[in-house]
C-alpha cells in the first residue's frame, strides 16, 4: 500500500521510501493489546525513518499536509499533548485542541457527543486522552475518523510504551530475551499495562515491582512476574522503568509515605551499583527527583529519560502517519 | 360455563408434586378443576405438547416508577413480565422517592391495577430513604400491601441497624431481602480479577458479598427472622448458604440469569451491557451457582430486571449505571442454564420460579391447584426462537442477549383468570 508520490521536495520521497513495505490497515490505535508483534515492529520501523526529521533545520515533511488532527484531552496533560502537537506539525498537519474542562463536557455533554460534534467539523484524526478506561473503545466503534489513544484511565498508553520499547531497541538492538523491570504503582498505571503487553509480544521478559497494595496478584495473567523487593531483582534485569508515584495516592491507605516508598523502591546510586553495568534506567516522566530516583541516577550515564522524550516525537509521527493514511 | 379450559397439557404443580397430562378449568379468576373432564368453556386453549405451570413469579424487578419513567414504568414492566411468562413480579423500592411509607406502596398497587397485566407486588424499604439508619414503617407498609422489605441497591452497612431490622421484621412476620455488599469493599466496576486488571478497571471482589452474608447469618441465628439473600453471585456465597441451611436457619436465596450464564470475560470490549451489580464473575462461580440452584441451596430464580435509557448505557464503562433487563426472555435463559444443560428436570426447575418465590412473598400464589388463583403460564419447552431486543415489551433495551438463539418460551400468560399475553 506504499505508493511513491511525485513530490516537490526530495525530502518527502527519501522519508517515505524508507518506510518498509507492510500494509497498515487499522483505522485506530486504541491499544497494544489488539496489535500483532508484526504491527508493533512496523510502527517502530516507521518511527526509525522519521527520527531524522527532528534533526533538520526545517523540521517538516509534507506527509500529512492539509490534514487536521484534533486533540481531545478529557484529562490533563502538557507533555503528551505537546509531543503529539509537535509530531503532527512535523508532518505538516494542522492541529486543533479541545480540553475536557473547557468544553461542553462540564455542562453535561457526553464524551461521544463531543467527539461527534468535532467530527462533524471535518477532521482527519483524533488524539484522545481520557480519565476513563475504555473511552477509546466506546468511540472507535461509533466514529468514522481514526482515533489514537493518548492514554485512557488505567488501561493503556500505547504511544508511551512504543517509545519505551523503541528506546530499548535502539540501545540493545533487540527485545528478545531482554529482562525489564517496571517499578511503582502498577495497579493504576496504563504505562505499565501497555509496556507489559508490548514487551511480551516482542519476546522480552517482564517483572513488575512494588508493594502488594499497588500490584494486583492477577497481573501475572498478562505474562509478567511479580517481585515485592526491588533489591532482589537488581542484578537480573537489563532495563528498569521507574513509574511516577502520584502524590494523591497517599491520601488513601495504599502506602505509608513518600519517604518510605523512596527508601524501599527508589532508585539511587547504591542500588545502581548492584545493577548490571549497562542497565538502562527509564522513566515516563515527569520525574519526582528524590522519590522514584535520585538526581544522581536521573542525570547519570545509565539514564535514557531524555532519549525517551526525543524518541516520543518520532514514534508519534509514525503513529499519526500510519493511522491517518490507513484508509488510502 | 367456565371461562377458560386448558386442554391436554403437561400439568406440573411443583408444590404438590403433580406432573401429568390433564385439563385445567378456570372460572371467575380461580382454578376450579384439574382432571380429565372437558366441560364447555368460553375459551378453550389447546396445550398439547406444552407445559401448564403455575404462573411464574419474579422476586426482583426494578420498575423505576416513580422517578425514572424514562427507563421503565410499572405498566411497561408489567407488560414485559407477562410477555416473559411471569404473572407476578416484586417491585424493588429504590425509586425516587423511595418506597419507604404506605402511600408509596399504595401508589405501586394503584399503578399495577391500571396497567392490568402482571401482579406487581411492592417491596418496601427497610430503612427510611434507604439510608441504612432509621427503620421505616414496615408494619404500616405491610398492612398497605408490601410483601417484603429490602434496601436493594445497597446492603445495610451498620450491624446494629441490621440486627434491629431483623428483630423488628421477626415481630411483623415479614422477610428481609438483602443486597449483600460490604460498602467499604465496594467501588469497582466489574469483578476483581485478571480481566479487570487487563482492562484497567477497579474490581468488586466476591469477599464483599460473602462478608456481609456471613455477618447477616450470624444475626439471623440470634434473632430468628426470615432472611432472603438476593442475587447471589459467588461460589463462596453458595457454600455459606448451604451451611446455614444445614444448621436450620430460615434463609432463602436467589440467582439471576446472567450469573448462571456469563462470566467477567464478557467485559472485554467494555460493553456496559455486561455491567451489573453484583458483577459477572468466574466460570467456577457460574458452575457453583448452577449446582446450587439444582440442589436447592438457591431456592429461587429472580431476574434483577434493571432498565436504563439508551444514553445511560452508551457511556464509558466505569461511569455507566449497573444493570440489565431480562424479563422478556428470562425463562429461556434459565432453561438454557439449568434444564437444557441436563442439570434439572422441569418440575424441580419450575419450583424455583413458582412455589419457592411465592413462599417468600405471597404464599397463596405459585400453586396450580383447585381453588388457587388462576395465575397460569403455558410453556412450549421445545420452541426455538431468537431474541430481538427491539421487540421487547419493556421500555428499555439494555440487554446483552440480543441475537441469542434460545429454546423454550411462554406462549400464554394468564393472570387472575384473564389471558394477559399470547404469543
Amino acid at each position: 500500500m506504499m505508493t511513491k508520490k511525485a513530490s516537490s521536495s526530495s525530502n518527502e520521497t527519501d522519508t517515505e521510501s524508507a518506510i518498509p513495505e507492510f500494509a497498515w490497515t487499522r483505522k485506530d490505535l486504541v491499544g497494544l493489546d489488539e496489535l500483532s508483534a508484526n504491527e508493533i515492529v512496523h510502527i517502530l520501523d516507521t518511527a526509525g525513518s522519521f527520527q531524522e526529521v527532528s534533526t533538520r533545520s526545517i523540521k517538516k515533511v509534507p506527509a500529512l499536509r492539509g490534514k487536521v488532527v484534533a486533540l481531545l484531552f478529557f484529562e490533563d496533560s502538557t507533555r503528551t499533548r505537546m509531543s503529539f502537537e509537535l509530531a503532527a506539525s512535523r508532518l505538516s498537519a494542522d492541529t486543533v485542541f479541545l480540553s475536557g474542562k473547557g468544553s461542553s463536557t462540564s455542562k453535561g455533554e457526553t464524551t461521544l457527543d463531543t467527539v461527534r460534534n468535532v467530527e462533524a467539523m471535518g477532521v482527519d484524526a483524533f488524539v484522545i486522552r481520557h480519565s476513563q478506561s475504555g473511552a477509546p473503545h466506546l468511540l472507535a466503534d461509533k466514529v468514522g475518523v481514526p482515533i489514537i489513544n493518548a492514554g485512557d484511565g488505567r488501561h493503556e498508553h500505547p504511544t508511551q510504551a512504543l517509545l519505551d520499547i523503541f528506546t530499548i531497541r535502539q540501545k540493545l538492538g533487540s527485545l528478545e530475551g531482554v529482562r525489564v523491570a517496571i517499578v511503582g504503582d502498577i495497579a493504576h498505571s496504563r504505562v505499565a499495562r501497555s509496556n507489559i503487553i508490548g514487551l511480551r509480544k516482542l519476546g522480552a521478559e517482564v517483572v513488575v515491582v512494588g508493594p502488594p497494595t499497588l500490584v494486583p496478584t492477577t497481573i501475572t495473567a498478562m505474562g509478567c512476574e511479580i517481585s515485592h523487593s526491588l533489591d532482589d531483582i537488581l542484578d537480573e534485569v537489563d532495563v528498569i522503568n521507574m513509574l511516577r508515584i502520584q502524590f494523591e495516592r497517599f491520601e488513601s491507605n495504599l502506602f505509608p509515605s513518600l519517604r518510605e516508598y523512596s527508601s524501599l523502591f527508589g532508585m539511587n546510586a547504591e542500588r545502581l551499583a548492584k545493577c548490571r553495568k549497562n542497565v538502562l534506567i527509564m522513566h515516563p516522566g515527569p520525574i519526582n527527583r528524590g522519590v522514584e530516583l535520585t538526581s544522581e541516577v536521573a542525570d547519570g550515564p545509565n539514564s535514557c529519560i531524555l532519549q525517551q522524550v526525543t524518541n516520543g516525537l518520532a514514534v508519534r509521527m509514525a503513529v499519526l502517519y500510519l493511522v491517518s493514511r490507513s484508509g488510502e | 360455563m367456565i371461562d377458560i379450559l386448558i386442554t391436554n397439557g403437561r400439568v406440573i404443580d411443583p408444590a404438590s408434586g403433580r406432573d401429568e397430562t390433564a385439563n385445567v378449568a378456570v372460572t371467575n379468576g380461580f382454578i376450579t378443576k384439574i382432571g380429565r373432564d372437558a366441560p364447555k368453556a368460553r375459551r378453550t386453549i389447546d396445550a398439547s405438547n406444552k407445559i401448564v405451570s403455575p404462573g411464574l413469579i419474579d422476586l426482583h424487578a426494578h420498575c423505576r416508577e416513580p422517578g425514572h419513567e424514562e427507563e421503565e414504568t410499572i405498566a411497561t414492566a408489567a407488560a414485559s413480565a407477562v410477555a416473559g411468562g411471569f404473572t407476578t413480579i416484586c417491585a424493588m423500592p429504590n425509586t425516587h422517592p423511595p418506597q419507604d411509607d404506605e402511600t408509596s406502596i399504595l401508589y405501586v398497587l394503584q399503578r399495577m391495577a391500571r396497567a392490568g397485566k402482571a401482579r406487581v407486588l411492592p417491596a418496601g424499604c427497610i430503612t427510611t430513604g434507604r439510608e441504612g439508619k432509621e427503620l421505616a414503617e414496615m408494619g404500616m407498609m405491610r398492612d398497605a400491601g408490601a410483601v417484603a422489605f429490602t434496601d436493594d441497591g445497597t446492603g445495610i452497612a451498620s450491624t446494629k441497624v441490621m440486627q434491629r431490622a431483623l428483630q423488628y421484621a421477626n415481630m411483623i412476620g415479614v422477610t428481609l431481602m438483602q443486597h449483600c455488599q460490604d460498602p467499604d469493599l465496594f467501588g469497582g466496576a466489574m469483578n476483581s480479577g485478571a480481566v479487570a486488571v487487563r482492562l484497567g478497571l477497579p474490581g468488586i471482589a466476591a469477599s464483599g458479598e460473602e462478608i456481609m452474608l456471613r455477618r447477616d447469618l450470624e444475626l439471623v441465628k440470634r434473632t430468628g427472622a426470615r432472611y432472603h439473600a438476593m442475587h447471589i453471585s459467588s461460589a463462596g456465597s453458595v457454600e455459606i448458604i448451604r451451611q446455614a441451611k444445614a444448621h436450620g436457619l430460615p434463609v432463602t436465596a436467589e440467582a439471576a440469569p446472567h450469573h448462571l450464564l456469563l462470566t467477567d470475560a464478557s467485559c472485554m470490549g467494555y460493553d456496559p451491557n455486561f455491567k451489573m451489580n453484583p458483577p459477572l464473575r468466574s466460570a467456577g462461580d457460574v458452575e457453583a451457582l448452577r449446582q446450587g440452584v439444582a440442589d436447592g441451596t438457591i431456592d429461587c430464580l429472580a431476574t434483577d430486571h434493571a432498565p436504563h435509557a439508551k444514553e445511560e448505557k452508551e457511556m464509558e464503562f466505569a461511569l455507566a449505571p449497573f444493570g440489565i433487563i431480562s424479563l422478556d426472555c428470562a425463562l429461556a435463559l434459565y432453561a438454557r442454564a439449568l434444564v437444557h444443560s441436563g442439570l434439572m428436570d422441569w418440575p424441580d426447575f419450575l419450583a424455583r420460579l413458582t412455589v419457592n418465590p411465592a413462599a417468600v412473598i405471597a404464599p397463596t400464589l405459585g400453586l396450580l391447584q383447585e381453588g388457587s388463583p388462576a395465575d397460569i403460564t403455558i410453556i412450549d419447552p421445545k420452541k426455538r426462537w431468537t431474541v430481538n431486543v427491539d421487540k421487547f415489551a419493556s421500555k428499555a433495551r439494555n440487554c446483552p442477549y440480543h441475537g441469542w438463539r434460545l429454546k423454550s418460551r411462554a406462549t400464554v400468560t394468564i393472570v387472575g383468570g384473564e389471558v394477559k399475553f399470547e404469543l
